[in-house]
């Protein structure tokens, strides 16, 4: 990880920052993140972190008061954040697909599935037919029985579980090099998201792209990923193999979200963990460490300084005191 | 004693097409049901939690012992007393005595109401007078662990988990006996997850007040319910005490929903159970047993014979023809 060549995305020291009538919105600070090629990387963290924030600058989709104050989006050797409109369009949709949180927002209502199917092909010199071959094709990778009669049908006629299939079909036409997800489970029921996670683990085997999963849920990330990279409060505190961090957590924030969660809890409690504390004003930013309001480990440099970067072990970076100094508090 | 709430063979339905399609399509039956024959009981100071997916009907079970639903049949009996045929006026009295929070934290509160209003709200509909109003405000919002600051800001000027504590104070207001809390932690991240459960446990072993929660997230049912109920297709398919169904599921579609949720450990061996196809629809109920089509250890009989419910153990309900043996297969 970290400054890979090979990696297919390479976020470098991205700054955002959101224009408000209370003043500038610091929603992500000094954001390093990379996805090696064919690798599933996880993004966790609670509301409000910057998960999507993340994902809708690598596609420019944010909103209209959002500046980039720094940093650069590397994605196959280019900086997204200086290309052009035209180019930009070029690799959205080829390159680099995206898989909505809402199958049913993210599909056109009025438009078949057919339609929707051979529009997003538009760059595909190949005739109708062919198109419609392959749309047939992907659908019944991603487990849509008789693709090819229920290519006609509208979006309504399928269940949640079946839209967000289609999307993730249509995400993957495209044969992109990496496929963006936020939250593609969020909306469906337990048995179905371990359907579509199964499904999603195959199809990245067949399709060789790369994943950047962004979700809350915790047990699909260690299902599911090789790396996670655990944000808090619009900075990436710690990041790494996925047995990094769900073994060997470095950074106080991520060990007390792993303890919180209740599927990790083996006794019966009626007492459950919490994370005591708010998430720090993001206009007025509170110096030194993000987490040092909240943190259990909290000691007198963390409310001064913030911590740097730092490689615990190979691969597994964390940003805290605790881990630049050892023991020392 | 008498149980504080008990339901016995609820049907609730729904139309599913107006008098004029029905008559145009010949449907004798345009309904959909929506809750078929539940029974349970609910005793005092005890929190059951009701399971399932989508449109298993577990809010329209729960909207029904309010009064929000018409059961078709069945009764709900409230300390004895029925509640399913009585007038709005008789209904009320009881009505104080039951506690109901809805699902979304935010969306349940007027936007246009300060706390104070929403939580003095309760007494005005009931027409409790002469309180002290600014002392009682204060005593809710601090049973709920929130300042008195509080009780001046709008629903918009509070996070999930602070709107989540005003709802609860509002279910409180009239000292019910029993809360039915619908997703009480849904879109709550997992660290306020944790304090709005505590805060649920503090208050019942406070005030012993019981709990109907409606969830779909098994392992907070492990932590805080004494019993569970696992609900498919508006039917309860096993229902016993908390800690006998996690050791011990019993129905396939338990044992499916349990496996599906995993616990957050990469070299955890997942022994997954993952089910065919999705949940029908009602208007299509499959024949037999209900979850047939997607029951990975499916047998000739389940298709045509619909099994009865059989008590596997003291307490412990299933409706299955072949319920599962200890540790796997049937």
């Amino acid at each position: 990880m970290g400054k890979d060549r090979n990696s297919v995305l390479d976020i470098r020291n991205l700054s955002i920052e959101f224009a408000t009538t209370r003043g500038r919105l610091k929603a992500l600070r000094d954001v390093t993140l990379s996805v090696p090629p064919e690798k599933i990387v996880g993004l966790v963290g609670e509301s409000g972190c910057g998960k999507s924030t993340v994902i809708f600058s690598i596609i420019h989709l944010l909103a209209e008061n959002a500046v980039v104050t720094g940093g650069e989006i590397e994605f196959e050797g280019r900086d997204i954040l200086k290309m052009s409109p035209n180019e930009l369009r070029a690799i959205r949709g080829d390159r680099i697909s995206m898989v909505f949180q809402d199958p049913m927002t993210s599909l056109n209502p009025v438009l078949s599935i057919d339609t929707q199917m051979t529009d997003i092909q538009y760059r595909a010199n190949i005739d109708m037919e062919e198109k419609r071959n392959r749309a047939v094709e992907m659908l019944a990778r991603v487990g849509i029985p008789d693709p090819r009669q229920r290519l006609a049908n509208y979006p309504h006629h399928f269940s949640g579980g079946m839209r967000q299939r289609i999307s993730i079909a249509m995400a993957l036409l495209a044969n992109p090099a990496l496929l963006l997800a936020d939250e593609p489970t969020t909306a469906l029921d337990a048995t179905l998201e371990a359907q579509i996670i199964h499904r999603l683990r195959q199809l990245q085997d067949m399709v060789h792209c790369s994943i950047l999963f962004v979700s809350h849920h915790l047990g699909l990330i260690a299902e599911l990923c090789d790396n996670v990279v655990v944000m808090y409060a619009g900075e990436v505190v710690e990041e790494g193999d996925v047995r990094d961090i769900f073994h060997r957590a470095a950074h106080p924030y991520t060990q007390a979200l792993l303890e919180c969660d209740p599927a990790r809890i083996k006794e019966k409690t009626r007492h459950l963990p919490t994370i005591p504390g708010d998430i720090p004003d993001l206009v007025n930013l509170p110096a030194g460490c993000i987490f040092s309001n909240r943190c259990p480990q909290v000691f007198s440099k963390c409310r001064t300084t913030a911590p740097q970067r730092f490689e615990v072990e190979p691969g597994h970076f964390a940003r805290c005191h605790l881990v630049t100094e050892g023991d020392v508090p | 004693m008498t149980a504080l709430l008990e339901v016995e063979n609820v049907r609730i339905r729904f139309r599913s097409k107006n008098r004029i399609q029905a008559l145009m399509d010949r449907d004798q039956d345009p309904y959909i049901e929506a809750v078929c024959g539940v029974s349970f009981t609910l005793e005092p100071g005890e929190t059951l939690a009701m399971v399932g997916e989508s449109g298993a009907g577990k809010t329209t079970l729960a909207r029904s012992i309010i009064g929000l639903a018409t059961l078709r049949q069945g009764s709900i009996r409230f300390l004895g007393n029925e509640l399913s045929n009585l007038s709005d006026a008789a209904f009320a009295q009881f009505r104080r005595n039951i506690a109901m929070m809805f699902q979304d934290p935010v969306g349940c509160l007027s936007p246009r109401r300060t706390v104070r209003s929403l939580i003095l709200e309760p007494f005005k509909i009931h027409r409790i007078g002469d309180k002290n109003w600014t002392a009682e405000t204060k005593r809710l919002l601090e049973m709920v662990g929130l300042s008195d600051s509080f009780s001046g800001r709008y629903p918009h000027q509070l996070s999930g988990g602070q709107a989540r504590r005003v709802g609860v104070a509002r279910a409180l207001a009239l000292s019910p006996k029993l809360i039915i809390a619908d997703e009480p932690t849904a879109g709550l991240d997992v660290s306020v997850q944790g304090e709005i459960l505590n805060l649920l446990v503090k208050l019942q072993a406070d005030l012993g007040v019981s709990f109907l929660i409606i969830t779909h997230n098994l392992s907070v049912v492990r932590h805080i319910s004494d019993r569970m109920a696992i609900m498919y297709l508006g039917r309860f398919v096993e229902q016993g005490i908390t800690d006998d169904i996690f050791y011990h599921p019993r129905h396939p579609y338990t044992h499916a929903l349990l496996s599906a949720n995993p616990n957050p450990d990469p070299d955890d061996p997942k022994e997954q159970v993952e089910l065919k196809g999705e949940i029908p629809s009602l208007m299509n109920r499959p024949r037999g047993c209900e979850f047939h089509p997607r029951c990975p250890c499916v047998q000739d009989r389940c298709r045509s014979e619909a099994p009865p419910l059989e008590t596997v153990a003291p307490g412990h309900l299933v409706t299955c023809h072949y319920p599962i043996k200890r540790n796997g297969r049937p």
